[in-house]
């Protein structure tokens, strides 16, 4: 458990995050209007959307069977009854003049998520709910020097709120439980877990207390945009209220929000956040009642999520739990591996392994492309694996082959017949090499018969260079104490 | 021949489709009469060019064997029904200038039957009154007059125009809605029949919302059988309200066979209100006499939560609309008056947009909806609500239909009870159940009183079945005998 040290002794911070991910679907949640990002303002309005009179909702079912699955992924209670409710307040860029979300009754009740922390260990964090909500338009303030603009494109998009259980205690947690929610939400299809586009954004609930007390007043830092700013936030909110109680103030209980540009979080203007949002069954909406046998089968449709994936991949292919921790975190990186494992002869999973997270996590990240996109896919990386592991080519070689393969998008082996790369293992041709060697240098000869091992390293270099690095380097080494003997 | 203007839905129909005359002509005649009806005040928007094109676009469908079920029939809408192209307002300054780029499924559905639009009528600001007194476009007049008074009366509310235009025989048929009885009760104090179906029987898409749970569309006609013929035309199922029920509509029309042997008819005694006029309570007992005579039973059924239908409805009813009405915001049409801040045009929009009995009911719903008062009241009036509705369920049990009075009063004079918005909501008293409950029900025009002014008697039916309604007040308007006219007719 990580501690805050204050002028008075240790703090505990607790944390409960709020996270709001889009939900992936063709339409809005009560219209039929187009949800992609980046479209022209005003482009994506339905009549409904702009709340215009008489207009109605109608529930699209997608977001539904999207928030359910979501909910099977987090191992959480399916409330087989939800209702919709109106939360009602005044802003320009909410047209109905009231939020549809659910309130009383969600359509996912407790739950669970578990997280993966730096040190290898797991920790679980409770899932107190998960609800459909409208979001809202956006209100432009750049566009006039004095009037505001309102863009209603996401008005009505699905969000699904999804709240934790005040169960972290870090900033560190904070950063694992949100790595950890957008990849089962990435396995699953439901959410594209893009910050940056906003389709995942947090609201995070903030408090300390002395260890062993009783839970301190909380703070809701809002609409925070990405993993490192949460995780700021946190730090900076805890380092605030634990400097606020020493020096004989208090923690007030109020909304917050997240400066990006300083790292620091300040309060909001008191108007903003005096709502009484007077929530009531919304009744253009029916009841959400869903049927259990769908729920099961949808279920039984789930995809494999990483927590079992990691678990697998440790059992099957014997890796560290690191490793696959790393390769479960995207779904297309494991199955990536797993591709590249499953090809050819017996492949060596650790060996896989180290090439993805090394060789081409490099490349993919210094050429910031996606491994969808890699010109290395999954095959060809199979392909340079085998010519390693039946000793076509050095590991060393192997290194320069994949480059090679990166540039040019052709196979292992066609690029090891172009360069000439192959490994020599004839022994004939490694022995008249050291011959040579040995002939031209008495003098490390000298060296090594008095005794000075190192030499040998030295001598094993000179191969290398001279067979360009395609020698075998068991065999030289085995050739080379021979000859000294 | 009756003039055209003065013929009924089903009469106008059939002389059409004998060649009698055109829907040109019949239009041409409802035109004239909405004309020299405009003292009414009944209608908002005329819309006189765009009926003649439809009416003619009719004669072009008809002449080539296509006629709907209202085929060249004018009709008035209300003007809560969204109109593609033409202004509409629900009776509030707040939707200056909107024109609605979409047509409501209820009217669409009428002119795919054929109908012709003559204008948008008259109400009481987003359907809020039941006199027809808080309209921003000013008040309208009942067509009828007391005997020896010459006091222009209210025609009822919220559809006031339209009870207005079709008791003046400006239109055969109107279209109205009915939210605490807004459709029953100016048909009884106008002298016409107005019928609130089922609770999700018509679309409420493109109808601007008052109280999303309890809001209906419906028709107000001179005739029972017009309004068969006008419901089947504007129910349906429609996937864009959820609310809106995927059952078959049945043919209305061929349920008014006035056979009404072996029904059970329950009279519920929690309606027999202290201080209700002796003329309701002896046009209620005949209502008793006539059934029975045609062969009816009828049985003393007790509806026990009846008292709190109004408390129920004025708290429910204002909740919805305080939600429901937050779109008016000066934002995006209708509508602005600038402010220094946001709030500021907020306040002056809305402060100016709405009138008195609108921001009152907003603050009421406001207020009931408020944290710490939730429970107290909006929470009470929805298990209410349910109580209500079991009553009607355990009624339904061992009767068909219900009989009872429309509305404890006739039409009284446009100024009187203005000042008192409780003695107001009390005109709902009897058609407020059927809201909370979802049942349909329909008011007929039985008699008039000594002074001679309509009154009504109400039937509920079951859930989906106005059939058996219709049946009912089929019968019952052939027992009253109804024929009497107001002191104004279009065009006499």
């Amino acid at each position: 458990m990580s501690m805050i040290q204050g002028k008075t002794g240790e703090w505990e911070v607790v944390i409960g995050l709020e996270v709001h991910a889009q939900v992936i679907a063709e339409s809005k949640l009560f219209s039929g209007a187009a949800t992609a990002f980046g479209a022209e303002p005003n482009t994506q309005v339905s009549l409904v959307d702009a709340a215009m009179p008489g207009m109605l909702p109608v529930l699209n079912e997608k977001s539904i069977e999207q928030a359910v699955k979501t909910g099977l992924g987090l191992n959480a209670k399916i409330n087989l009854n939800s209702v919709f409710e109106r939360k009602n307040y005044f802003y320009p860029d909410l047209p109905q003049g009231y939020q549809i979300s659910q309130y009383l009754e969600p359509i996912v009740g407790e739950g669970a998520l578990t997280l993966d922390l730096p040190d290898g260990s797991v920790k679980e964090v409770g899932i107190e709910r998960l609800h459909l909500e409208q979001d809202a338009g956006k209100s432009l303030h750049d566009q006039h020097p004095s009037q505001t603009y309102i863009d209603l494109n996401r008005s009505g998009v699905t969000l699904m709120e999804i709240v934790s259980k005040p169960d972290m205690r870090s900033a560190e947690e904070v950063g694992a439980y949100l790595e950890k929610l957008r990849s089962v939400l990435r396995y699953l299809g439901t959410c594209t877990g893009n910050m940056e586009e906003g389709s995942m954004r947090c609201d995070v609930n903030v408090s300390v207390r002395r260890p062993g007390e009783d839970l301190g007043t909380r703070t809701e830092t809002k609409n925070v945009n990405s993993i490192r700013f949460a995780k700021l936030a946190v730090e900076h909110e805890a380092k605030r209220q634990v400097a606020a109680i020493e020096d004989g103030g208090e923690v007030v209980q109020e909304t917050r929000l997240f400066d990006p540009n300083k790292g620091t979080t300040r309060a909001m203007r008191g108007k903003e956040e005096a709502h009484d949002y007077r929530y009531f069954p919304d009744p253009d909406l029916l009841p959400v009642v869903l049927d259990a046998g769908w729920v099961a089968e949808l279920k039984r449709g789930l995809p494999e999520l990483p927590d079992a994936k990691k678990t697998r991949f440790i059992a099957d292919f014997g890796l560290s739990a690191y490793d696959a921790g790393v390769l479960v975190a995207e779904r297309e990186t494991a199955a990536y591996f797993e591709s590249a494992v499953a090809g050819g002869g017996a492949r060596d999973a650790k060996q896989a392994a180290n090439w993805v997270t090394g060789a081409l996590f490099g490349a993919l990240n210094r050429e910031g492309v996606e491994i969808g996109a890699s010109p290395v896919d999954a095959d060809k990386l199979g392909g340079l694996l085998d010519l390693i592991q039946d000793g076509t080519i050095s590991g060393r070689i192997a290194k320069d082959v994949f480059d090679a393969m990166w540039e040019s998008g052709k196979d292992a082996a066609a690029i090891v017949e172009e360069k000439g790369l192959k490994q020599i293992s004839d022994s004939g041709a490694i022995e008249a090499m050291l011959d040579q060697v040995i002939a031209d240098n008495p003098g490390q000869v000298e060296q090594f018969k008095s005794g000075n091992e190192k030499v040998l390293g030295w001598f094993v270099g000179q191969i290398m260079k001279a067979s360009q690095g395609k020698a075998n380097p068991a065999m030289v080494n085995q050739l080379l104490r021979k000859k000294l003997g | 021949m009756a003039r055209l203007n003065e013929l009924t839905v089903a009469a106008a129909r059939d002389g059409l489709a004998k060649g009698e005359f055109s829907a040109t002509e019949l239009t041409q005649a409802s035109i004239e009469a909405m004309e020299s009806a405009r003292p009414l005040n009944a209608f908002i928007t005329e819309t006189p060019a765009r009926a003649l094109d439809m009416a003619r676009a009719s004669d072009a469908r008809r002449a080539k064997g296509e006629a709907g079920a209202l085929e060249g029939i004018p009709l008035a809408i209300k003007d809560l029904f969204c109109t593609e192209g033409v202004l509409t307002t629900a009776g509030s300054h707040i939707l200056d200038g909107f024109v609605p780029p979409y047509e409501s499924t209820v009217t669409a559905n009428l002119w795919r039957a054929g109908a012709v639009m003559l204008g948008k009528t008259n109400m009481d600001e987003f359907a809020m009154g039941s006199a027809n007194i808080t309209s921003y476009y000013g008040n309208v007049e009942n067509p009828w007059r007391g005997q020896g008074d010459n006091r222009a009366l209210v025609p009822g509310g919220s559809s006031g125009g339209s009870a207005a235009a079709v008791a003046a025989r400006i239109a055969p048929g109107a279209t109205g809605t009915d939210t605490g009885g807004t459709i029953r009760q100016p048909a009884s104090i106008t002298g016409l029949v107005g019928k609130k179906p089922t609770y999700g029987r018509c679309s409420r898409w493109g109808v601007v919302a008052f109280a999303s749970s309890l809001d209906q569309a419906g028709p107000l006609t001179r005739g029972v059988r017009d309004s068969a013929i006008m419901l089947g035309a504007m129910a349906g199922h429609d996937p864009k309200d959820s609310t809106s029920v995927d059952i078959p509509v049945p043919d209305y029309e061929a349920a008014l066979t006035g056979d009404v042997r072996g029904l059970r008819i329950g009279i519920p005694k929690e309606y027999r209100m202290d201080g209700m006029p002796d003329e309701i309570e002896a046009l209620w007992r005949d209502g008793i006499k006539w059934l029975e005579a045609a062969g009816a039973t009828t049985v003393d059924i007790s509806l026990p939560h009846t008292k709190y239908a109004l408390p129920a409805y004025y708290i429910v009813a204002p909740a919805e609309a305080s939600s429901n009405l937050a779109r008016y915001d000066g934002v995006r049409y209708g509508l602005r008056v600038p402010g220094a801040t946001l709030d500021e045009m907020y306040e002056a929009t809305r402060g100016e947009g709405f009138g008195d009995e609108v921001k009152r009911r907003v603050m009421i719903g406001t207020y009931v909806l408020s944290a710490g008062y939730y429970d107290a009241y909006y929470n009470k009036a929805r298990r209410v609500r349910t109580l209500i509705l079991r009553d009607f369920t355990q009624a339904f049990e061992d009767v068909d239909a219900i009989l009872t009075p429309t509305a404890p009063s006739a039409a009284f004079a446009i100024g009187e009870r203005m000042d008192d918005p409780i003695a107001m909501y009390l005109n709902d008293i009897f058609t407020v159940p059927a809201n909370l409950s979802g049942l349909p029900g329909i008011s007929v025009p039985a008699a008039l009183t000594g002074n001679g002014l309509p009154l009504g008697l109400q039937v509920i039916g079951r859930a989906f079945d106005e059939e058996t309604m219709l049946r009912v007040a089929g019968v019952l308007e052939d027992a009253a005998g109804f024929d009497a006219l107001p002191a104004f007719v279009a065009g006499r």
